[in-house]
């Protein structure tokens, strides 16, 4: 135990590093699953089949086939392929779709929610199909989506230890590499569900500052609470 | 390239796996629902040290990586077969998140229902089994449902622990034959023909029970 510690201590410097890929990894899905999600949401909610039924299918693809086969599958078959993804561009890829898709069904909802007549009055009073959507829709939407989305991405963040599997140098990768050199194996793994927990804790009240931020935007009480 | 006869000879290898890949998310979803409702009535318990290392430690479970939990649960319990175990981890972990789905559902009977039991001096055990689960447990099934979906997406990590699963089986069988394109679309694929017609159902189920 005391043998971990100061091994721990020492390794602290590479720990860091794997702390900071798993959260760039996180970072950077996040980002594109984001895109990915509105793209997608706005998208399903098209009157016109052409463009409606594309992002149906690709939602559903990327919803149905586990998040698990989608990242092997960018990082073993694709090179089959010809095309050669960099580890951490497979990660990206493959979190981004399977989470955005998770995501634009979030945005369909939260846009589905928004009172009917605020649209209807938005149409009224003229406003041209992109003020409609970012100067009504939008803004009220998106506290909906905020608390879903803060859920989606607690899951990603756990999803995050599969890049060891991918030769990628994340924080269970670094831990891996502690553990074989101590051989304390129970305190490298409780020491990455600590790390973890406290990563999601700090994504927690992020994405709660970010919730009350739209609430108050709206001029809803954010409830000081 | 995509080659028919490999995928051809891939898929009984594959398809092997996805009798490993059904039973834990068959036996994996019945314990998350148990154990999920065990302790969605004892989080309901009055005494705060029963509820609050539940509640820690339920918390700590769903905001941890579920690959780690199986590693860790591998090293630290040996001497146990690794689906077995496999199955446990995958249990408890969404008996963490079902439990929150049962609380819901016991929050939203009406509390008229708990007065009447009380002017009929009804037996607790009775007030539980004969008038609250039922109605709780009717509107939370899509939603216990979505979890049994998503237990089967995530069965993949069993591999970790080296236990026989689809995607484990369709990793060896692609670096045995060279063909990782074959075996990991198959993969995908009966990943999508098995859980798709399941959302579909969920999501029916979900609208029928909301009107």
């Amino acid at each position: 135990m005391t043998d971990f510690f100061h091994e721990f201590a020492r390794s602290l410097p590479g720990i860091g590093e794997g702390i900071g890929v798993t959260l760039l990894a996180t970072a950077l899905s996040a980002a594109v699953a984001l895109l990915v999600a509105f793209g997608f949401g706005l998208m399903t909610r098209s009157p016109r089949l052409l463009v409606r039924g594309p992002a149906r299918f690709a939602v559903e693809f990327f919803r149905g086939t586990s998040l698990y086969v989608q990242l092997f599958w960018l990082f073993f078959a694709l090179p089959v392929l010809g095309i050669r993804l960099e580890p951490m561009a497979c990660a990206v890829v493959a979190f981004g779709l399977n989470f955005g898709a998770y995501g634009s069904e979030v945005v369909r909802g939260a846009l589905g929610s928004v009172p009917r007549s605020q649209w209807e009055a938005a149409l009224a009073l003229g406003m041209s199909p992109r003020q409609r959507l970012t100067r009504v829709m939008l803004p009220q939407a998106w506290v909906q989506m905020v608390p879903p989305f803060g859920n989606l991405l607690i899951q990603l963040l756990k999803a995050t230890p599969l890049l060891s599997l991918i030769t990628i140098a994340d924080l269970t990768f670094e831990m891996d590499q502690l553990r074989s050199l101590t051989g304390s194996t129970a305190e490298a793994y409780l020491a990455i569900l600590v790390i973890y927990y406290a990563i999601a804790a700090a994504l927690n009240s992020l994405m709660r500052a970010v919730e009350s931020s739209a609430k108050t935007r709206l001029g809803q009480d954010a409830g000081g609470s | 390239m995509w080659s028919w006869e490999t995928a051809r000879e891939g898929l009984p290898v594959i398809l092997s796996g996805f009798r490993t890949t059904l039973l834990a998310t068959v036996l994996g979803s019945a314990l998350a629902m148990a154990l999920g409702l065990v302790m969605a009535v004892l989080l309901r318990s009055p005494t705060r040290w029963v509820t609050l290392p539940l509640r820690l430690a339920a918390d700590f479970v769903r905001s941890t990586p579920v690959m780690i939990q199986l590693f860790a649960a591998w090293v630290l319990i040996p001497g146990i077969d690794a689906l077995t175990l496999g199955i446990a981890v995958l249990g408890v972990h969404y008996a963490c998140y079902t439990c929150e789905v049962y609380r819901a559902g016991i929050d939203a009977v009406p509390a008229g229902q708990w007065e009447a039991c009380t002017a009929l001096s009804l037996p607790r055990r009775r007030v539980w089994w004969a008038v609250v689960l039922p109605q709780a447990v009717r509107n939370v099934l899509p939603a216990l449902g979505n979890y049994v979906i998503s237990m089967f997406k995530e069965t993949p990590f069993l591999s970790v622990i080296a236990v026989q699963e689809m995607v484990q089986r369709a990793n060896e069988y692609g670096s045995v034959h060279f063909a990782y394109l074959e075996a990991f679309t198959l993969a995908a694929l009966l990943f999508l023909i098995a859980g798709y017609p399941a959302s579909v159902l969920m999501r029916r189920l979900e609208k029928r029970l909301a009107q």
